[in-house]
């Protein structure tokens, strides 16, 4: 099971934990990159890191991954430890990083047996594995064209294919489908469920809440290298005052009259949103406090222009914890994907 | 020595890598190939009767041996832009992350280069044997000028390997290697025959290993003025000695600085 919620100190004991590390700090010249993150992924299940550019997340993952070294902290994968079993680490792990690791001159399949043999093995069962996993990624009709010809989705899960040759027991997938159109991520949100049905444990980092929803059985959230909150998505969503119900009046002499009815199934105070007859209030009910409050609009004759359920975003997710809305970093190809997520 | 065999399974995996982009991307393949005809015909047209080597030999044939060790040296640049260009994709990352000798990538460009230069050392040849090159000495002499030439190449690349895992850039490897390997081409007995230097240059031109290396070649290709004295430095005395000192030197210097420069770059 998921960790209830807090640091995970109980009922973690008896799980192997295939991904823990402490302290993790990394400096750049101008930023701590990472400033004390911790994160534990048990045996068989998803962690989502969440955050926006620049957060940290993509350090996070190299230092998993043993492509850098931290200046503090210690992290130990499927047993290993990064810094002093670097050789260890590597055998147990699959990655996906955040731009695709694929050399564009060589096919889908040549890409594939080339992995396979510097795993070491050997000729025969690489071909074969290489064919396996262009099938089951879809990629067997291009799979004899040079990767440069493919579309970005194709690269994608070529990469992907290419982190799953030895079929290591942990996966670390970073942001698998950040500037993915949205049919690919569907897709590829399907091939990551398989995966993990098979077993794998696995960490992917994400800037869409509701990805990390869909995926995660729970959710690191982190901002400028520092985790921010944890748990699963619903306790996110909780936290941040989970859906919400945004209505725009005709007449804010309804005010008081739609306050008093929202009121009854708001969690907390109803808000005003950006005008005098916009409101918001969270909701836990769904759908159901929708109508509910509809049904009292009705009842006490107040006319609504817009009235809708709203799930929360990264975005508000950020804004209800850190009390600023996500800043994205240097980073334009993610940053323009970042809207899209919920 | 378990360490040496990964080295060399994985690097030829690379190898084959790098092999398959010349099949994919063959316009760079015709400009490496180009280049040295060029080269051989401009010298041999426009200076061909400008310098006198000594009796009995003519330019065209005493430069062949200098044209030769100049582009297998100048090939090394391959080596450096190709590391670079490989350190600037993601495919590094993959390869980071692999279970693999750390030597390999390096061993599999240094490798895949020394196909290059047995592609242009075969077109020079030919091109050479068209304007009037002969072999002198009998084949077996004549493949071990090749063999040595080969060889020397092979340790520049390792040279080249470090430059380019220092500074990264396709752009900076190219020149840098134009601003190293110019001067140690020309500052030599290469296109000029060692007599016409004088004082501190001509003892410069006489250690140069590139000199050597080309002695060597003159001399196993039958290139040479007969009976004549170039030089009695030991360096050209003994050239193809001197020059497979070079060769060890600087692969023992190169490769495990290579190596060290390809885990710290790989890493930032
Ligand atoms: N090699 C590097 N040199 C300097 N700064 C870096 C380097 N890598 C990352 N950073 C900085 O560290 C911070 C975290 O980056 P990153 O881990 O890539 O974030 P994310 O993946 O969450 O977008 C950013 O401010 C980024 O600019
Ligand atoms: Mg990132």
């Amino acid at each position: 099971m998921a960790v209830a919620g807090n640091d995970g100190d109980e009922g973690v004991d008896e799980l192997t934990e295939m991904i823990s590390a402490t302290g993790l700090v990394k400096r750049y010249k101008n930023v701590e990159a990472l400033r004390g993150l911790d994160l534990s992924v048990p045996e068989g299940k998803v962690l989502a890191l969440l955050g926006p550019n620049g957060a940290g997340k993509t350090t996070a993952v190299r230092i998993l991954a043993t492509l850098i070294k931290p200046d503090e902290g210690t992290a130990v994968v499927a047993g290993r430890d990064v810094l002093n079993d670097a050789e260890g680490v590597r055998r147990s792990i699959g990655l996906s990083g955040q731009y695709a690791a694929v050399d564009e001159h060589l096919t889908g399949f040549e890409n594939l047996e080339m992995v396979g043999r510097l795993y070491g093995l050997g000729g025969v069962a690489s071909k074969a594995r290489a064919r396996e996993l262009l099938e089951r990624f879809d990629l067997s009709d291009a799979g004899d064209r040079p990767s440069k010809t493919y579309s970005g989705g194709m690269r994608r899960r070529l990469d992907l294919a290419g982190a799953l040759v030895a079929a290591p027991p942990v996966l670390i997938l970073d942001e698998p489908t950040t500037g993915l159109d949205p049919r690919s991520r569907q897709q590829m949100w399907e091939v990551i469920r398989e995966l993990v049905g098979a077993g794998s444990t696995l960490l992917l980092t994400t800037q869409y809440l509701e990805e990390a929803d869909k995926l995660a059985d729970d959710i690191v959230v982190i901002d400028h290298g520092r985790q921010i909150a944890r748990g699963t998505a619903d306790e996110l969503k909780s936290q941040t005052g989970g859906e919400r119900i945004e209505v725009v009046l005709v007449d804010d002499g309804d005010r008081d009259a739609a306050v008093a009815v929202l009121g009854q199934v708001a969690t907390g105070e109803v808000q005003s949103g950006d005008s005098e007859r916009a409101l918001t209030a969270a909701v836990t009910g769904g759908a159901d406090s929708l109508s509910q409050v509809l049904a009292g609009f009705a009842a006490g004759g107040i006319a609504v222009l817009d009235i809708g359920l709203r799930r929360p975003t990264l975005d508000d997710v950020f804004l209800s914890l850190t009390g600023h809305a996500t800043e994205s970093d240097t980073d334009s190809d993610a940053g323009s994907a970042g809207g899209e997520g919920a | 020595m378990n360490a040496v065999s990964r080295a060399l399974t994985d690097g030829w995996v690379i190898t084959k890598r790098n092999l398959i982009k010349i099949k994919r991307v063959p316009e760079v393949l015709i400009f490496v190939l180009i280049s040295p005809i060029m080269f051989v015909l401009l010298f041999a047209f426009v200076f061909g009767g400008a310098i006198n080597p000594g009796d009995g030999v003519s330019y065209k044939e005493f430069l062949i041996g200098g044209i030769f060790a100049q582009t297998v040296v100048f090939g090394a640049t391959f080596t450096g832009a190709g590391l670079a260009e490989d350190m600037q994709k993601g495919i590094i990352d993959r390869f980071r992350s692999l279970p693999m000798s750390p030597a390999a990538v390096l061993v599999g460009r240094t490798t895949s280069d020394v196909v290059y230069n047995v592609l242009s050392l075969i077109i020079m040849a030919l091109t050479g044997l068209l304007v009037g090159w002969r072999i002198r000495d009998g084949a077996l002499d004549a493949l071990a000028g090749f063999g040595l030439l080969l060889l020397f190449a092979y340790a520049i690349s390792w040279v080249m390997a470090w430059v380019g895992l220092l500074v990264p850039s396709v752009e900076v490897i190219n020149n840098a290697s134009f601003i190293v390997i110019m001067p140690l081409t020309f500052v030599s007995n290469a296109f000029v025959p060692i007599q016409s230097f004088d004082g501190v240059l001509r003892t410069i031109v006489e250690w140069n290993p590139v000199s050597a290396l080309t002695q060597a070649a003159r001399d196993l290709f039958g290139n040479l003025p007969p009976g004549e004295t170039v030089s009695d430095a030991w360096s050209l005395q003994h050239p193809a000695l001197y020059t497979l000192l070079w060769v060890v030197g600087i692969l023992l210097v190169f490769v495990p600085l290579s190596v060290r420069q390809y885990r710290l770059a790989s890493s930032k």
